[in-house]
């Protein structure tokens, strides 16, 4: 018996090593393409120019291969001392930012860059399937008047059926009442009506002031799809505020300049139109930022700022049209979701990085917040109180329970979340 | 038999109206459908007709208001945002208050670019972080619709634009150049500003610098010049004091610098556990301040009698002086005062109010008699709070007059308001070239040929000197809202200096701490603090004494007499058009928007032959309705109509008065306009009545004349809303007992606790509520509060903190009159022991967040409940307005917006026909502005008409520590939370925190630190509230429990038999 449990311990083991080893390399890729993705991608691609160079073989083009090891974490040393850095910044003009990777991490993403391969697109994006619960509504509604139909034509026939066994048998009835006069049909319309007229006023009155699917023109056609879909900018490099402040803030234009004042047209892959399907001239879109910029796309400059108010002449802040509002009466912070409950901004915005022009994806309704608290799990610490958000200590009582085995979670809504004043006052 | 606790009259005698009153919780009068009550619908004043327009518009305004599309919103970011700017992420700047020669060190919290909040610094040794209700108002100062936007220049009647600061420059050069200019500004303690100040009067030869305060401190500066050979006020400790003796000085309130005060003070008023002990203050006065309301035993005389008690006091002590003779009362407590602050040696501090220079010279003997020097005064650091030297007004009023001021620049005063003998110096005003700097359009200024607004001192750089060695850095907090140039930066450029005033600044405070880093620390900091403190005493010089006895003697009083004071609010009157500090209501007489003739009960049974003391009716008549009669007192040939207002515990033959009210414009109509709705009609100016006497301008002592004109004047006064049914809110008693007995204190309430735990065999603090226990077992944090009654003084700076903080909206006198005010947290005032000179308890009163709350349970469409976290929750968006929850509320802390007093509503301008009907005041206006709006807080939501709001806990601050905790996973970081009123209180009155904790201050103030003082207000209703109070100990001998005398007395008796 203890010989068969030993051995069986042994053979779980060495598979669990295996599987773990078999992982891991995979696991390391993995990790080059989000550390390039979190670190990298803002300004590089790997097998293309962009704000900086295309990084794919970059060990073998550079002094030596140990080179860029060394230029990532010391860039601002390297650009007073080493020849071939200084040399690229003459290339590329803007300085690149210094890091504090390890030697693997640096390692990872070189390896993931070599590897790297373009994916074939072929233009259609993966929404999943679109508006299955319509679909059925339209099915439900069929069916309904179907069945109301036949049972129209069943109560007319047996009305019929009725009134011939009545002749047979001799018995004498009224003219029978045509049915648009019975007062059943009459009750069972009104009531028909008063049902769906009623839930269709409340649904109009319940989406007073709601903006799903809100999607106007803003005064620049700014794609989601190419800027964080396509080039796989990280979505807190622009809206860093989500990480900070209860409002994610659109970018400064200062932000979009960092990137732009390299990149002055657009060449696809993606072809951008309009919602009536117009096409849409990305080149064009960008010069439009130039000119709120200040910048001149010709020398490659900010214009000089002649008049003194510390800012290039010309430039002005863009006034985009707001899409996702809030009531007043609502607090909203954007850091407790993304920083402490981990949310990804899909969650709520949608796909957003298969957008063109961004489109409200949620409702924005209490109703649609409830239920998002009630289902979120909360990080709290394991059994073993390891792991998980240290904040959470503080509830005793629920740590309690969970090595009690009561609980195996603990919810948003256990620490609170659906109390009024956690997003009222 | 209980000891009576009182907040008006008609509580006092119970009389009948009163009781009517307290049963008609929510007086209203009435709008468009409300005289229906028990009529048919179409007898009403309002019939059939009106009632289907009001259908008919409302329908037609929902079907209007709801089809209205939805507006397109732009959201604008930044163009080049800075670095250190989150938008929603608010920044906390290190500055200094600054307002004639007050200086307080604070912390300006600023969102997105407004600065909306004003914190104490906590690093100032000074003021350790505490504010006044007049630093916490100031930021509504900074967006007053009334600043002035541009320079202007006289013309004719009017004033014209001129459009650059240049050409202001070279309209004013050519008037300035080789005159003898006069700077007549208010105390300046900004080591800057004064260089500048010396290096501008250096270029123009013959000029000189003017400094003149509202309220004069000249009378005690030439005393202390007299006898220590240095004209300034030296530091007070009050903290080092067991025995303190104020004569007439409010120095918790109002009396030169009552932040720093009130800390020391504190200091030695806090129980603790263990040795309890504490410092005694007696109080002699005339008026009834809320320094006196805070004393241990205190003593009325005429405001005339100051010198000859403190003569007598000196005498006592050993001084070679005689006194005049005193009423055998008074002689008794001298007596009895001296031989205390003799025994206490090197332990005793005794302050006078007087400015006149003859007091202040024997105040100054009898603190030597008693060693006070270098122990609870020291010389070695001087206070720079006031400098002004009436003396110097005087000659600079005559020279006006003469025509001999080539030009005089005005800054930060406005003496045509406030001087004594301001006729004269209008007239002397159209002689010279006169400049004002000050920021509206003042009573001075409209008399000027030149204006040229200063900043705001949030919008400015600076510093203070508010003691020797201590400095206060201020720092620009916003980006100037007008066309504005700093006095400095005037000055700067008109001595010739090419530096802007920031560059000097920045020069010469890097030159004076010794490098750029230095000054940035202290920048940042806000304050620095001298390496060694220097304590000393002074050299006395007692060669004056004699004279000054002379003088007092030769004093003469009248049968009535006037003294002027203070309010906490309004002090002075430079913040009159605040209407924060307006509403504010003051902490003794309660009233809001006025000042008013302050008599005793006597005083007031002798002129009108009504006793509101003992006769229900009188007492009805007098206080139920806010009409109040007129009294005409005429004191110097001045006379002044005000209403009479009764205030037990004010001497028989005194009139007190406030200053700082009845602001002005030269023509009436223009008050609104140039000085502001909140400050426009606002009582009476009382300055006039004081007098220059050859060497300080005095404030009381005059004998007045009184008349009776007829008619009354309405008051708005708060306090009489309230009525506690004679149930005992709070639990007070005498340190000699506390000591012998801790427990005894609170043992009422720990016995209605303990009676009601096994009611019906049931575990009664459990069962008997509607929550289950999974809910009031609060799993992860459970908040709380105290308050300490030993050290809540009434200053009222938590009240305008919760205003700032809240968003709470000001409702204006009228709505104030029919009990309508909006204030989150209130400061109860309770009377009680002799109705003549009684006893007085503050108690702060705010949402108690019981765990079984009445008013919870009692709401339809639930919107009001708890959380958690021990919260009782409000949620306006919910509230349909029944205000069942404020019937139900037995600390009647909830508040219900009657009308639309933020201009929330979704129509523009409703508010204006109730304006124009009289129904509300246009000071709303003034409010609802959209300059004056930027200061609301953003995190809180604007309450809108028809719901009811309360105390949250200031929840926005608790979410936000939390989430600060969570991010960076620290569970101790909600230990101890600060709730807006806790962080505004300069005595560290208030606690709050996790109960949960057992680390945490709160957590230790109820289980051991102060477990014996701790009660809850009416344990008997069982509604657990989350607040608990410190029950009030007062050092005295007298008679201060909770039980009424004659029956403690008896049971004195027997315990004394049984022995």
């Amino acid at each position: 018996m203890s010989c068969f449990r030993k051995n069986f311990n042994k053979v779980l083991a060495s598979l669990l090593f295996t599987a773990f080893l078999s992982l891991s390399s995979s696991v390391f890729a993995a990790d080059g393409k989000a550390l390039f993705q979190a670190n990298c991608a803002n300004c590089h691609k790997p097998d293309k120019d962009y704000t900086g160079p295309a990084l794919q073989g970059v060990r073998e083009r550079t002094p030596d291969p140990e080179w860029a090891y060394r230029w990532i974490n010391n860039v601002n040393t390297m650009l007073e001392t080493d020849a071939y850095a200084k040399g690229l910044l003459a290339k590329w003009k803007s300085k690149m930012t210094q890091f504090n990777l390890k030697k693997e991490e640096i390692k990872d993403i070189l390896d993931y860059v070599d590897a790297y391969k373009p994916e074939t697109t072929d233009g259609k994006s993966v929404t999943g399937k679109p508006a299955a619960e319509d679909s059925n509504y339209l099915l439900y509604g069929l069916l309904t008047i179907i069945l109301a139909i036949v049972a129209f034509i069943l109560l007319q026939v047996n009305s019929n059926l009725r009134k011939l066994t009545d002749d047979k048998e001799g018995v004498r009835r009224g003219e029978p009442v045509p049915f648009y006069r019975d007062k059943t049909y009459l009750m069972m319309g009104v009531l028909a009506l008063f049902f769906t007229g009623g839930y269709f006023l409340v649904q109009w009155g319940i989406g007073l002031g709601r903006s799903k699917d809100y999607q106007p023109e803003q005064p620049i056609y700014y794609s989601h799809k190419v800027h964080a879909g396509t080039n796989q900018i990280a979505c807190l490099y622009c809206h860093g505020g989500a990480q900070d402040s209860k409002h994610a803030n659109i970018p400064s234009v200062n932000v979009c300049m960092n990137c732009h004042m390299a990149v002055n047209k657009y060449e696809g892959p993606d072809v951008l139109t309009h919602e009536d399907g117009s096409a849409v001239n990305g080149t064009a879109e960008i010069q439009k930022l130039y000119a709120y910029a200040g910048w001149d796309p010709v020398n490659k400059k900010y214009n000089d700022d002649k008049d003194g108010d510390g800012q290039p002449d010309g430039a002005k802040p863009i006034e985009w049209v707001r899409i996702h509002n809030l009531p007043d009466h609502v607090y909203f912070n954007h850091s407790q979701h993304v920083k402490v409950g981990k949310q990804q901004c899909q969650t709520c915005h949608g796909n957003i990085q298969q957008m063109g022009e961004v489109k409200q994806f949620s409702d924005l309704s209490m109703g649609w917040c409830i239920n998002c608290h009630r289902e979120s799990k909360v990080d709290f610490p394991d059994t073993a109180g390891t792991g998980g958000n240290k904040y959470y200590n503080i509830y005793e009582k629920f740590h309690r329970d969970m090595k009690a085995g009561k609980i195996d979670s603990v919810t948003v809504e256990k620490i609170g979340g659906l109390e009024c004043q956690k997003c009222h006052y | 038999m209980e000891k009576k606790y009182w907040q008006s009259f008609g509580e006092l005698n119970h009389s009948e109206e009163f009781q009517q009153s307290a049963q008609n919780e929510f007086q209203e009068e009435l709008l468009p459908l409300a005289d229906l009550d028990d009529k048919g619908i179409l007898e009403v004043k309002t019939p059939r007709r009106d009632f289907l327009k009001y259908l008919g518009f409302s329908t037609a305004a929902a079907a209007v208001a709801a089809s209205c599309d939805m507006p397109v919103k732009k959201s604008v970011p930044f163009l080049q945002k800075p670095d250190n700017v989150i938008p929603g992420v608010a920044s906390y700047y290190a500055s200094t208050y600054v307002n004639g020669g007050d200086a307080i060190a604070v912390v300006v919290k600023q969102r997105d670019g407004r600065p909306i909040k004003i914190e104490g610094n906590e690093l100032s040794p000074i003021t350790g972080g505490g504010t006044s209700a007049q630093v916490q108002a100031s930021v509504l100062d900074l967006y007053d619709m009334t600043r002035l936007r541009y320079p202007q220049q006289k013309d004719g009647k009017d004033f014209k634009e001129i459009s650059t600061f240049e050409n202001f420059d070279k309209l004013v050069a050519p008037l300035l150049t080789g005159k003898a200019v006069v700077l007549l500004t208010s105390t300046i303690n900004s080591p800057s500003a004064l260089q500048i100040i010396s290096e501008f009067i250096a270029k123009y030869p013959g000029s000189r610098h003017v400094q003149y305060d509202a309220v004069s401190y000249s009378g005690m500066l030439s005393a202390n010049e007299a006898c220590y050979g240095k004209r300034a006020i030296p530091s007070y400790h009050f903290d080092n004091a067991k025995v303190i003796v104020s004569l007439g000085a409010d120095f918790l309130g109002t009396w030169l610098s009552p932040v720093e005060f009130s800390k020391q003070y504190a200091a030695n008023r806090r129980i603790r556990h263990e040795n309890p002990d504490m410092s005694r203050h007696i109080q002699f006065e005339s008026m009834m301040s809320m320094t006196g309301s805070n004393a241990d035993d205190r003593y009325t005389h005429k405001p005339s009698e100051t010198g000859a008690i403190a003569l007598a006091l000196y005498a006592k002590l050993g001084g070679a002086v005689t006194a005049p003779s005193l009423g055998a009362e008074l002689q008794k407590a001298v007596d009895k005062v001296a031989a205390e602050l003799a025994a206490n040696k090197g332990a005793g501090l005794v302050v006078s109010g007087s400015n006149d220079m003859n007091i202040q010279v024997i105040v100054n003997a009898i603190n030597e008699a008693i060693g006070a020097g270098g122990k609870t005064i020291n010389w070695g650091m001087t206070s720079n709070y006031r400098n002004g030297n009436d003396k110097d007004m005087a000659k600079l009023t005559d020279d006006l007059n003469a025509g001999t001021v080539g030009a005089l620049l005005i800054y930060g005063v406005n003496p045509v308001y406030s001087y004594a003998d301001a006729a004269k110096l209008k007239t002397g005003l159209a002689k010279t070239t006169a400049i004002s700097f000050n920021g509206t359009m003042d009573e001075t200024t409209e008399l000027c040929k030149f204006s040229i607004p200063a900043h705001h001192w949030l919008e400015n750089w600076g510093d203070a000197e508010p003691k020797t060695g201590h400095f206060s850095m201020a720092q620009p907090v916003i980006h100037p809202l007008f066309k504005t140039r700093s006095f400095e930066d005037s000055l700067l450029k008109w001595a010739g200096n090419p530096l802007t005033y920031e560059a000097y600044f920045k020069n010469f405070w890097t030159t004076r701490l010794g490098g750029a880093d230095a000054f940035m620390k202290a920048l940042q900091d806000g304050v620095t603090v001298p390496a060694t403190a220097v304590v000393a005493a002074g050299s006395f010089n007692g060669a004056k004494v004699t004279e000054a006895q002379t003088k007092i003697a030769a004093t003469k009083g009248g049968d009535m007499e006037v003294v002027l004071y203070q309010k906490v609010s309004v002090g002075n009157g430079s913040q009159a058009n605040n209407p924060w500090l307006q509403e504010l209501p003051d902490p003794i007489s309660k009233v809001t928007w006025d000042n008013y003739a302050m008599v005793s009960p006597a005083t007031y049974k002798t002129l009108f032959a009504k006793d509101v003391l003992h006769d229900k009716g009188d007492a009805d008549t007098y206080e139920v309705h806010p009409e109040k009669p007129i009294l005409k007192v005429t004191v110097n040939g001045v006379s002044i109509d005000l209403p009479a207002m009764i205030i037990p515990g004010v001497n028989n033959n005194t009139i007190a008065i406030a200053v700082g009210y009845g602001r002005q414009s030269a023509e009436a109509g223009k008050t609104a306009e140039y000085i502001g709705k909140a400050a426009n009609g606002a009582g009476k100016n009382a300055y006039p009545l004081a007098k220059f006497d050859g060497e300080s301008v005095l404030y009381s002592g005059f004998p007045a004349r009184l008349e009776k004109p007829g008619g009354t004047y309405p008051l708005a006064q708060t306090q009489v809303h309230g009525f506690t049914e004679n149930r005992p809110v709070l639990y007070e008693t005498s340190l000699a007992k506390y000591k012998a007995n801790p427990e005894e204190v609170c043992e009422e309430p720990n016995k209605e606790r303990e009676m009601l735990l096994p009611y019906g065999g049931k575990n009664y603090n459990e069962d008997a509520t509607i929550y289950d226990k999974e809910t009031l077992e609060r799993p992860g944090i459970k908040w709380g509060m105290s308050i300490d009654l030993n050290t809540c003084t009434g200053c009222s700076a938590c009240v305008v903190a919760c205003t700032s903080e809240n968003n709470v909206a000001v409702v204006g006198k009228k709505q104030v009159q029919k009990y309508h005010e909006m204030h989150w947290l209130r400061i109860d005032r309770y009377f009680t022991g002799s109705a003549e000179n009684p006893d007085v308890v503050f108690q702060p009163m705010l949402c108690q967040h019981c765990d079984n709350a009445p008013c919870e349970n009692v709401c339809p469409v639930n919107a009001t409940n708890h959380s958690s976290e021990g919260l009782n929750q409000m949620t306006y968006n919910r509230c349909i307005g029944t205000r069942y929850c404020a019937n139900n509320c037995p600390f009647k802390v909830r508040r219900f917006n009657w009308l639309d007093f933020t201009g929330a509503d979704s129509f523009p301008d409703n508010q204006n026909p109730l304006i124009k009907e009289g129904g509300l005041d246009e000071v709303i206006t003034q409010m609802n502005d959209d300059l004056t709006r930027m200061v609301l807080n953003p995190d809180v939501t604007v309450r809108s008409r028809g719901v009811i709001e309360k105390c949250s806990f200031c929840v926005q601050r608790l979410q936000e520590n939390k989430l600060a905790a969570k991010k960076a996973q620290d569970p101790s970081m909600v230990r101890n939370v600060k709730t807006a009123c806790m962080q505004a209180c300069p005595t560290n009155a208030i606690s709050f925190g996790n109960v949960n904790d057992k680390e945490s201050d709160i957590y230790k103030i109820r289980n051991t630190e102060q477990v014996h003082r701790n009660f809850y207000v009416l344990e008997q209703l069982h509604v657990l509230p989350n607040v608990s109070y410190l029950a009030k100990i007062k050092n005295t001998d007298r008679h201060v429990t909770n039980a009424a005398e004659e029956e403690h007395e008896a049971a004195g008796a027997k315990e004394a038999h049984k022995a």
